[in-house]
């Protein structure tokens, strides 16, 4: 008996504690920088774009989500011809950036991405290009990738020997 | 002719007012609940909300009326408007104020306690004729816990009725001009606190429509308006057992200073937070507790109360 009445006295003070609730429209939710929310291509420093159209991520994709077609151009650099993630599939698991091996697809703390009609929820390569670096700045692929790409030429990147000239016996 | 047409006025404004109360009531409960536990509650449509009551009913009108293929008609039908009609049918007896209530029998006292107990026939009817297993067992446990505790609702009041001598709602009013049958009678207040929220299925108490283990019991078939029906028959119900306690306790309209009419609304309105305190606070206890509590513990100190009560109205002769 005791026990119920202090448990009602207890429920009544939870009146006067603060609200947990944030009152969402007006109010914002501070979300983490690592948030898994809306995903972007990113761009390099040279805002070229990092995407080389490696199709890990649409291998990684668990619900299959994304689709793209990768293409070179006149220097042998590799970009995706298109790019396309249909959000109203995609689960926000973040195994497409996992996959990435060059930083290009990113989760960003963002998730207001609400439409009245479902095919606006399909983003093409334009919706989905920030002109940023994301959370990895700095980060360039073709710099460091043993690659001539127009980017630098070959044996110039950082931490990169001259090429070798495999058919001479000098050492 | 003016006597009629003042009964009839009297009658329309009442049911209006229960009503467009009852209505409410839910406002009131999710914003009182929300606050317990941390929350806003509906705060959105108009000011704090209050709007909120206008949508829901909307949306019940709207929804599909859907009567399962399985079920008994016509009382599956009937079963909902007898809640509500119970309910309402003892309102008659409450006196609000001096002059506004719409008969004063002589019996009232019995009046009330005959048509709470009618509303268990909405339950055992809804479940019955919903004819799904969960369903029936709550309609089961509706019936065995009106039962147990109308025995000794019933008992709990009588302590009152020997101290001021009627059975007579407003000569109850008028015998605690002195002090409040609450002081008097504790016990009996109590009792008939517990009984009252058994009576309304209140939360401790919701053991026929136990949602975690019965689905929605006895009203699990129900929806649309059948389903709203249930919804304010319950609001009515804390209605009136809060306005019952307040007149049989707490000196219904008695009250210095303001009007009758605000004493007596007031009072309720503290007993109807009382309600929806319970609900915030306390878990539901099994069904064999209940019975137990009820009959092994309850009723005894019922029978107690009126006995030593008794003893007492003797010696004082």
């Amino acid at each position: 008996m005791i026990s119920l009445l202090r448990t009602m006295w207890l429920t009544f003070l939870h009146m006067f504690r603060k609200r947990e609730t944030i009152q969402y429209p007006e109010e914002k939710v501070v979300l983490h920088p690592r948030w898994r929310g809306r995903i972007v291509l990113t761009r390099d420093p040279d805002m070229g774009e990092r995407c080389v159209g490696c199709y890990l991520c649409a291998a990684a994709c668990p619900v299959d989500c994304i689709s793209l077609q990768a293409t070179e151009d006149e220097n042998g650099r590799r970009y995706p011809e298109f790019f396309r993630i249909n959000f109203s599939r995609c689960i926000f698991c973040g195994y497409c950036e996992e996959a990435c091996p060059t930083y290009a697809i990113q989760l960003i703390p963002d998730f207001e991405m609400g439409e009245y009609d479902r095919q606006n929820l399909v983003y093409e390569k334009e919706d989905l290009l920030i002109n940023s670096e994301g959370k990895y700045p700095g980060y360039n692929y073709y710099k460091v990738a043993g690659l001539a790409a127009g980017v630098k030429g070959k044996g110039e990147g950082e931490n990169e020997e001259p090429p070798v000239d495999v058919r001479s016996l000098l050492p | 002719m003016n006597e009629v047409f003042r009964y009839l006025l009297m009658i329309v404004v009442m049911l209006f007012t229960l009503t467009t109360i009852a209505a409410w009531l839910i406002w009131l409960e999710r914003r009182m609940l929300a606050l317990w536990q941390d929350r806003y509650g509906p705060n959105r449509a108009g000011p704090f909300g209050l709007l909120i009551v206008a949508a829901d009913t909307i949306k019940l009108f709207f929804k599909e009326d859907w009567i399962p293929p399985f079920a008994e008609k016509t009382i599956f039908v009937i079963a909902p408007a007898i809640v509500a009609a119970a309910v309402l049918l003892s309102f008659v007896v409450v006196p609000f104020a001096p002059g506004i209530l719409v008969a004063d029998l002589n019996i009232g006292l019995l009046f009330f306690l005959a048509m709470s107990s009618l509303g268990v026939y909405s339950i055992v009817l809804g479940g019955w004729a919903s004819n799904n297993k969960y369903s029936l067992l709550g309609a089961l446990r509706g019936a065995s816990q009106m039962i147990s505790y109308e025995v000794f609702m019933g008992l709990s009041l009588m302590g009152v009725v020997m101290l001021s001598g009627s059975f007579r709602l407003t000569d109850i009013v008028m015998a605690q001009k002195d002090h409040w049958f609450v002081v008097t009678q504790p016990v009996g207040f109590i009792l008939f606190l517990i009984a009252g929220i058994a009576e309304t299925h209140r939360l401790p108490f919701d053991i026929p429509e136990a949602e975690s283990e019965l689905v929605a019991g006895f009203h699990s078939e129900y929806s649309g308006m059948k389903f709203g029906m249930f919804f304010i028959g319950e609001y009515l119900g804390i209605t009136l057992v809060s306005a019952m306690v307040v007149t049989i306790f707490f000196g219904g309209w008695l009250g210095p200073f303001l009007p009758p009419l605000v004493w007596f609304a007031l009072k309720t309105f503290v007993f109807i937070v009382l309600f929806i305190l319970l609900r915030a606070s306390l878990p539901r206890p099994r069904y064999d507790q209940l019975m137990e509590y009820g009959w092994k513990i309850i009723l005894p100190v019922a029978l107690l109360n009126l006995l030593i009560t008794g003893a007492f109205a003797l010696l004082k002769g």
